[in-house]
Formats: C-alpha cells, sequence, structure tokens
C-alpha cells in the first residue's frame, strides 16, 4: 500500500544523562526531521507526544511539545503504551491520515530517565506489572524477560552463551553509531562475566536506562510526493496486546502479542518474513531478540539461537537485525525507542546508512515491545 | 483485612478479591472459581470475562504444582533492595491454574529446576504483612 508515507525523521544523541529539560530534548529530532524536505512548521496538522509517564515530572507534556516545537494552535495529545509508545503513535497518525482527518502528523517521542535514580526508575517499571498480584512480589522488567530465558533454554537448549552472542552483535554496530550511548564493540568473553541481574541475564544482557528523543513525520501519499522524493511508505501495520500477568499467559517461550502483531502486518502489506530486508527489533534484553527471531516468523520456534551463531542478523546475511546498535547499544529512552528504531530502517531504505547500510534494501520491518512483552508494534516500511 | 497488608511492598489498598488476603493469614491459598462456566482463575478476579457475570465461588489450589519458569533476582526494584536474591517463579497447578510467586529461599539456588514439583504456602512478613511462596 503506498498511501501513507514517512517523510521525516530525526532522533537526538541518546546518552546516559543529555543535562537538558525534555522540550529542548524534543527539539533536537524535529530539527532533523525537517532537515532537506520541502515542508515548513505550518504545514504540519497535528502532533503526537508519546512517553511513558512517571519519569518526569511534568504532567501531560503534550502542550508544552506544541508550545516549544511551535505547532499551537494545531490539536496535540499523548500516547503512551510504555516502551512501544512511538510506535503506537505511528499507528495513530496512520489512521488520522488514512481517514483524511489530517494530511501531514509529526509524532514525537522522548524521555528522560536521568531525572530519577536508577532504583527508583527500577520501582517504577516493577509497577508495569500488575500492581495488585505482581509487584509485591518484587518482580521489574528483567525478572519477567529473565523467566522467558530460562524456560527457552530449558525446552530448547539456549545457552548464556547464545545470549551473549546478541550483545556482541549489536555492540559490533553500536560502535559505528553517532547517536549510541554505548559505541563499544564488547567480546563474548567481557559479556558473560558481567555481574548477574536476574538469572540468567547478566549486566550485559540488558539495555541501559537512557535520555533520547525521537521524530517522525508521516504524510499522506499527495503530501508525501511535495515533501521529498524519497517518501517511505507504510506498507503494513499490526499490534497485539498480552495479558498483564505472566501467569497468565499461554506461554513461557514466546510472545502470543508479537506473533499478532507480526500476522496483521504481515497480512496487510501482503508480504511474509521472507521478504524483510533488515529489521530492528525490541533487544531491551539478549532473550528479547531470539524471542523475536521466532515470533516473527525470521525462524522456527527453538531454531532463533542458529540465526545469531551463523551470522545471519549480520549485514551481509540472511537477515540483518539491529545494525545501528540495537537498544543494547543505543540505550533505551522509553517513549523515544520506536522513532529511532523507524528512523533506522527509513534510513536504511534511503540508502543512507553509511557504514551499516544493507545494499539495496527495499523492505524493512520495526518490531518495539512494550514491558514483558505485553504491547508489541510491527511496522512494514517499504520504498 | 486491608489488601495492602499482601506482599512486601503494596499498591492496591482495596478490591473485591481482597479476601485472598485475609484467607493466606488463616493460612489457606485460595482463588476463585466462576460459578457459571466453572472456569477457575489466577490471579484471583471477582468477575469472568467469558459469562460476563461476578458470579464467582473460593477453591483451594490443589498442589503440587510444577515449575514453568523461574529467575533468581539479585537487583530488585525499590522496597526489595535487602531481600535479594530471591527467585520468582511460575508454577502450574490443578486446572491449569498458573501461579507466579517466590521460591522458598529455603532452597539451594542451584537446586531450583524447571519442571521441579512445587507447593503453595502461605507465609507471614514482619509487621504482619501475608504472602506465600512455593517449595517441594
Amino acid at each position: 500500500m503506498k498511501d501513507v508515507a514517512i517523510v521525516g525523521v530525526g532522533q537526538s544523541v541518546f546518552s546516559r544523562n543529555c543535562g537538558m529539560s525534555i522540550r529542548e530534548l524534543c527539539f533536537e529530532p524535529y530539527k532533523e526531521a525537517l532537515e532537506g524536505i520541502d515542508l515548513s512548521p505550518k504545514d504540519i496538522d497535528a502532533s503526537i507526544i508519546c512517553s511513558a509517564p512517571e519519569y518526569d515530572k511534568q504532567r501531560s507534556p503534550a502542550a508544552l511539545m506544541s508550545e516549544y516545537l511551535g505547532l499551537t494552535p494545531k490539536p496535540t495529545f499523548y500516547v503512551e503504551s510504555i516502551c512501544s509508545s512511538s510506535s503506537s503513535g505511528i499507528r495513530v497518525a496512520w489512521s488520522m491520515i488514512k481517514s483524511g482527518l489530517h494530511n501531514v502528523i509529526g509524532v514525537i517521542g522522548f524521555q528522560k530517565m536521568s531525572e530519577l535514580a536508577s532504583r527508583e526508575v527500577a520501582e517504577v517499571m516493577g509497577r508495569g506489572d500488575d500492581t495488585m498480584f505482581g509487584s509485591p512480589l518484587g518482580t521489574s522488567m528483567p525478572a519477567g524477560y529473565a523467566m522467558y530465558a530460562q524456560a527457552h533454554s530449558a525446552k530448547y537448549g539456549t545457552t548464556e552463551e547464545d545470549l551473549a552472542r546478541i550483545r556482541v552483535k549489536n555492540s559490533f554496530y553500536g560502535a559505528m553509531n553517532p547517536k549510541a550511548t554505548y559505541r563499544k564493540s564488547l567480546s563474548l568473553e567481557e559479556i558473560l562475566s558481567s555481574e548477574i541481574i536476574c538469572s540468567p541475564l547478566k549486566k550485559f544482557d540488558c539495555c541501559a536506562n537512557a535520555d533520547g528523543s525521537s521524530c517522525i513525520i508521516v504524510a499522506n501519499s499527495d503530501k508525501a510526493k511535495k515533501i521529498t522524493d524519497k517518501p517511505i511508505w507504510i506498507m503494513g501495520l499490526g499490534m497485539g496486546t498480552a495479558e498483564l500477568n505472566w501467569c497468565v499467559r499461554s506461554s513461557t517461550t514466546s510472545l502470543d502479542s508479537v506473533k499478532e502483531a507480526a500476522r496483521q502486518a504481515y497480512e496487510m502489506a501482503s508480504l511474509g518474513p521472507e521478504d524483510i530486508d533488515v529489521a530492528e527489533v525490541h533487544d531491551c534484553f539478549t532473550i528479547s531478540e531470539i524471542l523475536a527471531y521466532e515470533d516473527l516468523g525470521f525462524a522456527k520456534p527453538g531454531e532463533g539461537v542458529k540465526l545469531i551463531k551463523d551470522k545471519e542478523t549480520y549485514v551481509g546475511g540472511r537477515i540483518p537485525v539491529n545494525i545501528d546498535g540495537g537498544l543494547l547499544s543505543k540505550g533505551h529512552p522509553i517513549g523515544a525507542t520506536g522513532g529511532s528504531q523507524v528512523r533506522t530502517i527509513v534510513k536504511q531504505l534511503r540508502g543512507e546508512a553509511g557504514e551499516a547500510q544493507v545494499e539495496d534494501a527495499k523492505v524493512g520491518l520495526v518490531h518495539n515491545v512494550g514491558g514483558v512483552g505485553t504491547y508489541a508494534n510491527v511496522t512494514i516500511l517499504g520504498r | 483485612m486491608d489488601f495492602a497488608n499482601f506482599g512486601r511492598v503494596s499498591f492496591t489498598r482495596q478490591g473485591k478479591v481482597a479476601q485472598f488476603a485475609d484467607y493466606l493469614s488463616e493460612d489457606k491459598f485460595m482463588t476463585t472459581k466462576c460459578e457459571s462456566c466453572g472456569r477457575s482463575f489466577f490471579p484471583p478476579r471477582q468477575d469472568c470475562p467469558y459469562c460476563i457475570s461476578s458470579d464467582i465461588e473460593w477453591v483451594k489450589v490443589k498442589g503440587p504444582g510444577k515449575l514453568l519458569a523461574f529467575t533468581t533476582v539479585y537487583y530488585g526494584p525499590s522496597g526489595f533492595e535487602n531481600d535479594t536474591p530471591y527467585t520468582l517463579g511460575i508454577a502450574e497447578f490443578e486446572n491449569g491454574i498458573k501461579v507466579l510467586g517466590r521460591v522458598s529461599k529455603n532452597i539451594d539456588i542451584k537446586d531450583i529446576k524447571i519442571g521441579m514439583e512445587l507447593k503453595l504456602i502461605p507465609v507471614k512478613l514482619d509487621n504482619e504483612r501475608v504472602s506465600y511462596e512455593m517449595k517441594p
């Protein structure tokens, strides 16, 4: 389908402490998204502001961003699905453009996690579980994914080394990304000897909290062709939801939310996993990337590990994944992450990805998950 | 009992199924079952989404269950700093009821294995708080 396009993309440098306010943080990707395209701010009909609440003290940040970016008096509102917020924002933008309500929409995602101490952040994240029956036991995001890792290991023989190989790859590409928090290649030994957070996940199996922002500008077909000569089309969109309580879910080795989102997106795009040239998956933890390989259909259940062992997800392999370093290298400023992933794929499809460019990439996929597999967005983009 | 006494740190004061905590204090692990379709739930819930009915009964969860997944937490969220390391697990009991809970600290971490049989045991924490754990 070539009726709604992405015409501009931007992201801030992701870092452990950005040293600026959230409004200033949001200006950076907005500026980058407008660079080199024929669009003036007054032609942006609406904005959607995406973040996870409680990481800064600003209540209802949408109006503040609209004011600072000069987008008033046009409509703005807030969209949230934790770590998947900006992909949900793009989903809403697509719908508002497809319906004819608006022509051009800016989707801005942000998170400034350095406002809180790391342990306070862990508390906020713990409350991403059911606060009645989960959080009182001491659950957390790493604990949730660690249980999937342990179960995946028991069922399929996935080892700690297999998990570490994901970080080896992502750190290799992270070293090439000037916007990543961590730009250092890590060895298998360094990863395996890092301290345990939630067994079997170690420090280097986990992404880091970060400050960052992203901006994606979406437009209808007529406008898109006037704004840029390289529009990237939204071919497929899918979203799925899993039960918040982990114990209610059907599986401990795969995520139904992702499988549902992928099914919808492939169907809408009339494409399958074999058609994807390059992908961004939500590697909040190393195990998350292996689960993504399997739930997106890049590998059969239990065979995700083979993809990384055979280096099939490196540039030059069957399906390069997270070749911007992933969340593991970039850092994970929750509300900005989906937009950052989309930016990477758009740059790949435009042929502007530099060192990590996949030759002649035509179709790309973004998998962006909120919570422990709770909200899943899959977005398929094409030239 | 006030539901705020459930667990190490609580975020919810009231609920129609707050009785869950009362039962724990009486040394019973109970959950709810829909009187209309007979489905059992965990976490306990007052309302059945299949029948759109609120007629439920409290039933005992029979053990032992089988451990499906677990992790030992070394870095816990706020309020749990002095509790680490602790092990969280999901075990499956009769009628397909799956329960998330702590695995007892009396078990050596290296002896915790997926597939092992565990029972649900109500426990009393400090300050009259109640919880439960799983042990062989």
